[in-house]
């Protein structure tokens, strides 16, 4: 039970990581959505489950920590993609133009851009 | 308790990396979740940290940061939708 919950501790922490990696090297605003919302959730979720199962005891203490941590995982599984559909909404009706390859860049030089030169 | 301190260090890392995008992102919006993400690397920091030093009331906190920072990310939209808070 212990080895299981340190497994899964380590994942989400590297899960998460990942996530961060691919917020700060994706190009644009949209695929930057992709890396923030999905491992986020997923993250929180394996984080969290580990935490339970690593430290899992039954008396009163250790339960009400294991249901505080349930909550937490709950809470964050339904806001953050709320959130992150929110954000996406809010820059897609403020007419944020997505990025797009610089093979089609014909009309790139009308399109009021969004794309940052990302350095490579 | 040091697979906990290895996790929390990821995490940290990961917060670092987070913070980097929001003051360098280009757009608002790219501030904006950068900010959200990094609220939820807190929440996963702060019920990290409660286990190492095993205090309880960690996970406390960590239940307001995570209720605080929708409704900061929602308010933060609609302000900038609308350029007002009221409803």
């Amino acid at each position: 039970m212990e080895i299981l919950g340190n497994i899964l501790l380590l994942l989400g922490a590297f899960v998460a990581f990942s996530g961060a990696l691919g917020v700060l090297r994706m190009p644009d605003f949209y695929s930057r959505l992709h890396p923030a919302g999905t491992t986020d959730t997923l993250a929180q979720l394996l984080l969290i489950a580990g935490l339970v199962l690593g430290h899992f005891d039954t008396d009163t203490t250790s339960l009400l920590v294991t249901g505080k941590l349930i909550v937490i995982s709950l809470l964050l599984l339904v806001t953050t993609p709320a959130a992150t559909h929110a954000i996406s909404r809010a820059a897609y009706l403020s007419g944020l133009q997505p990025w797009s390859s610089p093979d089609a860049e014909t009309e790139e030089a009308t399109s009021s851009g969004s794309s940052e030169q990302e350095e490579s | 308790m040091t697979v906990e301190l290895l996790a929390a260090l990821l995490v940290l890392a990961g917060a670092a990396l987070t913070g980097i995008r929001a003051v360098r992102g280009p757009t608002l919006y790219d501030r904006v979740l950068a900010v959200n993400m990094f609220g939820t690397k807190a929440v996963m920091l702060l019920a990290i940290i409660g286990f190492i030093g095993s205090r309880a009331g960690f996970i406390d906190i960590a239940i307001l940061y995570a209720l605080i920072n929708f409704i900061a990310t929602v308010a933060l939209l609609r302000f900038v939708e609308s350029k007002r808070l009221g409803g």
